[in-house]
């Protein structure tokens, strides 16, 4: 099939960016999208001109590195699928696909469709794990969790980081994000020590990335290639009440010891 | 060159325990005094730096990802061993190590074995102190599954995300350091070069991926966690960015190889689908536990799967490795799918695939339990070929997946440079000529979390090196040596794109050094490398300029090196004339096209030694001796 795509090219954070179309020829229907672009890519260099930046690593679903918006949508718009995973058989002859980078001030953009989500790290660091140094773990069944709780636990921790919630959201937030850590480690007995402390200094970290408030309408959970269910940011606000009604004070400084 | 293992004296199981009694210790206010390197960021690199951090010790991590959680450590899926013997059928530490010895065909290093099979039982431990959301029983207690290679049941896992699950805990970990201003991280940055002063480790040289520019960094020690070389082929099952360059500029400043020619296929995944194909995809070896592999009894019988009846299926798997069936080792396994292949009975477009069927175990079990124990591998095989392997069975193929060979290292995972340290997938030391599934996270983790933090203490406390200064010639000079590199590459502007000859290489180290070698293939593949890579330097075209964000050129700068690498392979694969795991020399085979080892000649750990530009690597060789375990012929029958 041949397709028309118009792709958001920028040189750089600090410079203009713009649509550029290209024509795609001869797209075969088991290719891949980014294999689509890695053929356009080829030609533009033997062409002498600069290929499509654009993130990836695993291309098979699981390292979040992949990220751009297909027509509007978060990668892609089908479901549960990141657009490394996205295949060319859902497309037709003669289809316009318009490219564009992840859209949220906490994601500047560094080059074409390549974002920086270096906020989504800063949030973790500001709490999103089990204080444990290495050594002197207890036996690992001295512990029973209940199936549904480390099932739940699971759910939750299925999330990727990939940014797609954000990206999605008109408020540009990052609840679905933060309330999988939350809901990850406050559904496990491991996680009930630090549970107050942690959901404030991530909810805080969210807050000074520059991150909106949730908008709860759903448009995270429609594009998250994980389908990481919104139940988990109505946790993530209960974690957060209870929390604050507790008078659960931050310590100071990052990271917690 | 001198190797010397410093495997400690006494009982294979007392080993660890003496010399961790042994080491020198660093004490606790001095540990402050000592910057660490770390690069890369997968399980090893994460849980190592991190666990240094813990004790004290300043450290600068660096991964070339955009961020430390995407390491490819979180594509694994199956899971990881530890001897907890939790089912209550057997397991032991000793037929932990016995098995990951014996599936490695004998050709790993004892006591690194042994006290990898020990170290299982603490990783465990410590995952789940971490939090990480491992599948239990509906008492609470956790759940195992049985892997390849093995007769117990001792795989831990997280759905098939195990790889992502500890990874999290790994990369948590390391946040909670990093917010704690004891790790600073440099993502998107990647390591060009070592540099070494008056012997030593003492820094390496980076690029930024963002802004182009060539930095020096210096720091007491330098930990190598980079991973494997899959990519030499093109097509693997690794992510797109994995490469051998770390590795590879560490051995041209000092760091043996070793057994570069063990590779791993493993035996399921998807078929490739045409030109177009950037990478393959596994589909976990778990799957083996309730699918039954087979193909058409016939030649060109090319009915649709459903219509072939059950006598006309050969289950060639279970017909030829009657005890261990579906869950042969991962190189047994590859083998027979080629030979089936080979044959003319493979199924699917060009007939290479075998069939992967799951109709007897819905039968048994019914879908919702398949799709409780594998929906997301159903899944992932229903977005990338548009079938649905409840309705028919899945087609795979054998495809590249993992390296057994890696920078070489004694038992305290330092290499020949001291000072420089290699763990996970990158070092060569634990999986001998093959890996049995669920053994590189174990791996990966005991290295980061249980040995390095250990033994850099070691060095730390017996080495008494003075530090190192940014202002030292060997700084400037390796930073200019790595300007002029991609300067070079970038002037070049030729005719030839840099994945053209990154697919060409892939080829025919695919056809001549995959599954099958031989000495005719390896000779012509000794002659092809080089030329493509003369090829290369005079007729590549680089796009843009080094001051940016340009994936081109990063891309160039390693296929540069996968070029000078796979030369290497091959002349590893040529030397060693025996077959051995995943190393298979058509010449030596037994009756039945099993492997034929010669273990009177061959029973040593090739290290290969960089002898300049131009001139031929020395071969140096580490003797393994067993002193426990007794050698025998491999059988999975």
């Amino acid at each position: 099939m041949n397709l028309t795509l118009k792709v958001w090219r920028q040189k750089d954070a600090r410079s203009q960016g713009r649509m550029v179309t290209y024509e795609a020829a001869d797209v075969l229907p088991d290719m891949s999208f980014l294999e689509m672009l890695d053929v356009i890519n080829e030609g533009l260099i033997a062409k002498g001109e600069e290929p499509i930046a654009f993130d990836s690593d695993c291309r098979e679903g699981i390292c979040g590195t992949c990220s751009m918006m297909i027509n509007g949508l978060a990668h892609g718009g089908q479901r549960g699928t990141t657009v490394c995973q996205l295949h060319m058989r859902h497309f037709r002859d003669g289809d316009t696909i318009l490219i564009e980078p992840w859209r949220a001030r906490a994601f500047p953009v560094l080059k074409d469709l390549v974002t920086d989500r270096g906020a989504f790290d800063r949030i973790i660091q500001a709490g999103g794990f089990v204080s444990v140094n290495t050594g002197g773990a207890p036996d690992a069944n001295a512990l029973p969790i209940a199936k549904t709780d480390a099932d739940t636990a699971m759910d939750a921790a299925a999330c990727i980081g990939c940014g797609a919630c954000v990206a999605a959201c008109k408020n540009a937030s990052a609840m679905l994000f933060v309330s999988a850590k939350v809901s990850h480690l406050a559904a496990l007995p491991q996680g009930q020590v630090e549970r107050e402390q942690r959901v404030l200094k991530m909810v805080q970290a969210m807050d000074e990335a520059g991150f909106g408030n949730c908008t709860v309408t759903g448009s995270c959970e429609a594009v998250c290639p994980k389908e990481i269910s919104l139940d988990f940011i109505a946790r993530l606000n209960r974690e957060y009440g209870k929390a604050i009604l507790k008078n659960t004070v931050p310590r100071s400084g990052k990271g917690g010891d | 060159m001198k190797l010397d293992p410093k495997i400690p004296a006494g009982p294979l199981a007392l080993k660890w325990d003496r010399r961790r009694f042994e080491m020198k210790l660093v004490n606790p206010a001095n540990k402050r005094k000592f910057d660490v390197i770390v690069v890369g960021t997968g399980l090893a690199g994460a849980a190592a730096a991190a666990s240094l951090a813990e004790l004290g010790y300043n450290i600068q991590a660096f991964c070339y990802q955009d961020s430390p959680r995407r390491a490819h450590s979180i594509a694994a899926q199956g899971g990881i061993n530890a001897a907890k013997n939790y089912q209550n059928d057997g397991d032991s530490i000793q037929r932990l190590f016995y098995d990951t010895i014996k599936g490695g065909d004998f050709r790993a290093r004892e006591a690194n074995v042994y006290r990898l099979a020990q170290l299982s039982v603490s990783i465990i431990d410590q995952c789940a102190a971490q939090g990480v959301p491992f599948a239990r029983e509906y008492g609470g207690l956790l759940a195992n599954r049985s892997f390849g290679g093995a007769q117990v049941s001792r795989t831990f896992y997280a759905r098939g995300q195990t790889g992502q699950q500890l990874l999290l805990g790994a990369y948590q970990a390391l946040c909670r350091q990093i917010g704690l201003g004891k790790v600073k991280m440099f993502p998107r940055t990647e390591m060009l070069d070592l540099v070494v002063v008056n012997g030593h480790a003492k820094g390496i040289i980076t690029r930024s991926l963002v802004t182009g520019e060539i930095t020096a960094h210096a720091a007491d020690a330098v930990i190598l966690a980079s991973g494997g070389y899959g990519n030499v082929f093109y097509l693997s099952t690794n992510a797109k960015g994995c490469n051998v360059t770390a590795s590879w500029r560490a051995y041209k400043k000092g760091a043996a190889f070793a057994n570069p020619c063990y590779t791993q296929i493993h035996p399921t995944c998807i078929p490739v689908s045409g030109e177009h194909q950037s990478k393959l995809t596994l589909m976990s070896e778990s799957l083996r536990n309730d699918g039954r592999v087979w193909v058409p009894k016939k030649k060109g019988d090319n009915r649709p799967s459903r219509q072939i009846p059950e006598d006309a299926r050969d289950y060639f798997l279970e017909r030829k490795y009657p005890s261990f069936g579906n869950l042969a080792p991962r190189d047994i396994s590859s083998r027979a799918a080629k030979e089936v292949c080979d044959e003319g009975r493979g199924v699917g477009p060009g007939g290479r695939g075998v069939y992967l069927d799951f109709a007897d175990a819905i039968g048994r079990i019914g879908e919702a339990a398949v799709r409780e124990r594998y929906g997301n591998l159903f899944d992932m095989y229903e977005k990338i070929t548009g079938e649905n392997a409840y309705q028919a069975p899945m087609r795979i193929y054998p495809a590249v997946h993992y390296t057994m060979g890696g920078l070489w290292v004694d038992y305290d995972l330092m290499s020949t440079v001291p000072g420089l340290f290699v763990l996970g997938e990158a070092n060569f030391s634990d999986h001998g000529a093959n890996r049995l599934g669920a053994s590189a996270l174990m791996q990966g983790l005991a290295d980061g979390y249980f040995v390095a933090p250990y033994t850099l203490g070691h060095y730390f406390a017996t080495a008494k090196e003075p530090k190192p200064r940014l202002d030292q010639p060997e700084f400037k000079k390796a930073a200019a040596d790595m300007q002029e590199l991609t300067r070079k590459l970038l002037a070049i502007n030729g005719k030839r794109t840099v994945n053209s000859f990154h697919k060409e290489l892939g080829a025919m180290m695919w056809e001549k050094c995959g599954m099958a070698r031989n000495e005719k293939g390896l000779k012509e593949l000794l002659v092809q490398i080089p030329a493509l890579r003369q090829e290369f330097w005079k007729n590549v075209k680089v796009a843009g300029q080094n001051e940016e964000l340009n994936q081109n050129l990063e891309h160039a700068g390693r296929v540069a090196d996968f070029l000078e690498f796979a030369e290497l392979l091959a002349l590893d694969a040529l030397d060693r004339r025996e077959s051995c795991g995943g190393h298979f020399r058509t010449e030596f085979q037994t009756d039945d096209g099993e492997a034929k080892r010669d273990d009177e000649n061959f029973a040593y750990v090739a290290a290969w030694e960089y002898a300049g530009p131009g001139r031929s690597p020395i071969l140096n060789k580490e003797p393994l001796t067993y002193e426990e375990v007794h050698l025998s012929t491999r059988s999975y029958k």
